[in-house]
C-alpha cells in the first residue's frame, strides 16, 4: 500500500474494523509518516473530546415506566391465556363469540375470499399473457419513479437480490375495484407478485397465510399499506421474502 | 392467587431488548433533537418492536430494536419537519472520497458535554445516526449499515464526512 491507500483506511484502523494484515501495514507505515501520525492522532482525539463528558443521552425513569405499562397492557393477550380465570373467561365469552362468528362469517369470509381469489386470478394472470411487468428493471430507482402519476400513492420498493430475491419488475393491476402496484420478484425460477394498496389508517398486521388452488399467499399490513404476496413457492420461502418486506 | 403469570413473550422481550433502551432513547434524542419527540418516538417504537417480536430472529437484537427505532425517527421526521430533510447528502453527488482529517487543526479535548451534544445536533440526520452509533454507542460499521439500511461503503464515508465536520464544529474558537 502507498501513503494514500493507508491514509485512505485511517478511520477503518482507529475504529478497529481493519483485519490483521491491513492493521499491521499501517502499524508499519506510521512511525515513518508524520502526516499520517497527525491525522490518526486526530481522529483519535475527536473521539476523546466527544466522549469526554458522557454526552450519551439515557432513557428517562418515566419513559421506561410508561413503556413497561404499555407492554404490559399489550400483552394481557397473551397473559390471560396462562390465567388461572381463563376457565371462567372461557365460559362466558363463549357464547358470545360463537354468535358474533355466525352473524359475521357468511359476509366477512365471502368477500375475504373474493378477494384471495382475485389475487390468484392477477397472479396466474400475469404469467400466462406474458405480462408479468410493465416496467422491467432491478433497479429500484428505476421501478418506483416509473408509478408516479399512475396511481396515488408512493410503495416502498427494494431490491432484495443480495438475499436472494432479485427484483424483476413492476406492473399496474387491478384488485377489488382498485388500481394496484404490483412488484415482481423472483425465488430462483418462482416469480412471485407482491400487490399494494393504501391500507386507509388500518393497524400493522402480521404476515396470514392462504392458499389457493396450490398457489400461497400472505396477506399483512405494514405502515398504512395492505401487502398481497403470492407464488407458488412454498410457505416457508414467503414468508421469509415477507419478513425481508416489512423491515 | 388470582396473580397473572408474565406472559413469556413480554418475559423474552424485557430480557432481549429492553436492555438497549438506554441507546434506543439515545439514537432518538439525537436524531428527533428534543425530548418530548424523542420519547414519543422511542415509546412508539416499543410498542412496534414488541408486536413484530415474532421476526426477530434472534441475531442482534440491538441492531435490530435501533433499526424501528431510527425509521420510526426519520418517518417522523419526514412527517412533521420536512424541511430538516430537505438537506440531502448522496454520497455517490459528492464523491465517494473521504475527506482525512485536517492534521493542522489542534482540537480541545476537554468538551463538555453541552457543547459536544451542540455540535453533534448541527449535522444532517444521517450523520448525526452515523456518529451517535459509532462514538457514543461503539457500534461497528456493519451494525451501523444493518440500522440505518445502507451499505458499509456508505457508513464508512457518512462517518468521515461527520467527523471532518465535528472537527470543524468543535476548533472554532467559542
Amino acid at each position: 500500500m502507498n501513503h494514500d491507500e493507508i491514509r485512505e483506511l485511517l478511520y477503518a484502523y482507529a475504529d478497529g474494523e481493519l483485519d490483521l494484515v491491513n492493521t499491521r501495514e499501517i502499524e508499519q507505515h506510521l512511525p515513518s509518516c508524520d502526516e499520517c501520525r497527525r491525522i490518526e492522532q486526530q481522529i483519535r482525539a475527536l473521539r476523546d473530546a466527544l466522549n469526554n463528558d458522557a454526552p450519551a443521552y439515557r432513557a428517562p425513569v418515566h419513559l421506561r415506566r410508561n413503556i413497561r405499562a404499555t407492554l404490559r397492557r399489550e400483552a394481557k393477550a397473551d397473559e390471560k391465556s396462562f390465567s388461572p380465570w381463563l376457565v371462567f373467561a372461557t365460559g362466558a365469552a363463549f357464547a358470545g363469540i360463537l354468535f358474533a362468528l355466525l352473524f359475521f362469517q357468511a359476509n366477512h369470509t365471502s368477500r375475504g375470499s373474493a378477494i384471495v381469489d382475485q389475487v390468484v386470478d392477477n397472479h396466474v394472470r400475469s404469467l400466462l399473457a406474458t405480462h408479468l411487468v410493465d416496467i422491467a428493471s432491478s433497479d429500484q430507482h428505476t421501478v418506483k419513479p416509473w408509478f408516479d402519476g399512475k396511481i396515488d400513492f408512493a410503495p416502498d420498493v427494494h431490491d432484495f437480490a443480495m438475499s436472494g430475491f432479485p427484483l424483476v419488475g413492476g406492473r399496474l393491476d387491478y384488485l377489488d375495484g382498485k388500481n394496484v402496484v404490483a412488484l415482481v420478484y423472483q425465488r430462483n425460477k418462482h416469480p412471485i407478485n407482491v400487490f399494494i394498496t393504501p391500507a386507509n389508517g388500518s393497524a400493522d398486521r402480521s404476515p396470514v397465510s392462504f392458499t389457493r388452488r396450490g398457489y400461497n399467499m400472505l396477506f399483512w399490513t405494514r405502515r398504512e399499506m395492505n401487502y398481497w404476496a403470492a407464488s407458488d413457492l412454498n410457505e416457508i420461502e414467503l414468508r421469509q421474502f415477507a419478513s425481508l418486506l416489512a423491515r | 392467587m388470582f396473580r397473572l403469570t408474565k406472559s413469556p413473550r413480554l418475559s423474552e422481550f424485557e430480557r432481549k431488548v429492553l436492555p438497549h433502551l438506554d441507546a434506543a432513547y439515545n439514537l432518538a434524542r439525537f436524531l428527533m433533537r428534543n425530548d418530548q419527540d424523542a420519547e414519543d418516538v422511542v415509546q412508539e417504537s416499543s410498542l412496534r418492536a414488541f408486536r413484530f417480536f415474532e421476526s426477530f430472529r434472534g441475531e442482534n437484537s440491538r441492531a435490530w430494536f435501533l433499526r424501528i427505532v431510527r425509521n420510526t425517527s426519520f418517518t417522523a421526521l419526514k412527517k412533521n419537519r420536512p424541511d430538516e430533510m430537505n438537506i440531502v447528502f448522496d454520497e455517490e453527488l459528492h464523491g465517494a472520497a473521504t475527506p482525512p482529517m485536517d492534521a493542522g487543526v489542534a482540537l480541545d479535548r476537554a468538551q463538555d458535554r453541552q457543547t459536544v451534544r451542540a455540535a453533534i445536533e448541527q449535522l444532517p440526520p444521517e450523520f448525526r445516526e452515523a456518529i451517535t452509533l459509532r462514538e457514543l454507542e461503539g457500534a461497528s460499521y456493519k451494525e451501523i449499515a444493518d440500522v440505518a439500511g445502507v451499505p458499509i461503503g456508505t457508513v464508512m464515508s457518512r462517518l468521515a464526512r461527520a467527523r471532518r465536520q465535528l472537527e470543524v464544529i468543535l476548533s472554532k474558537p467559542k
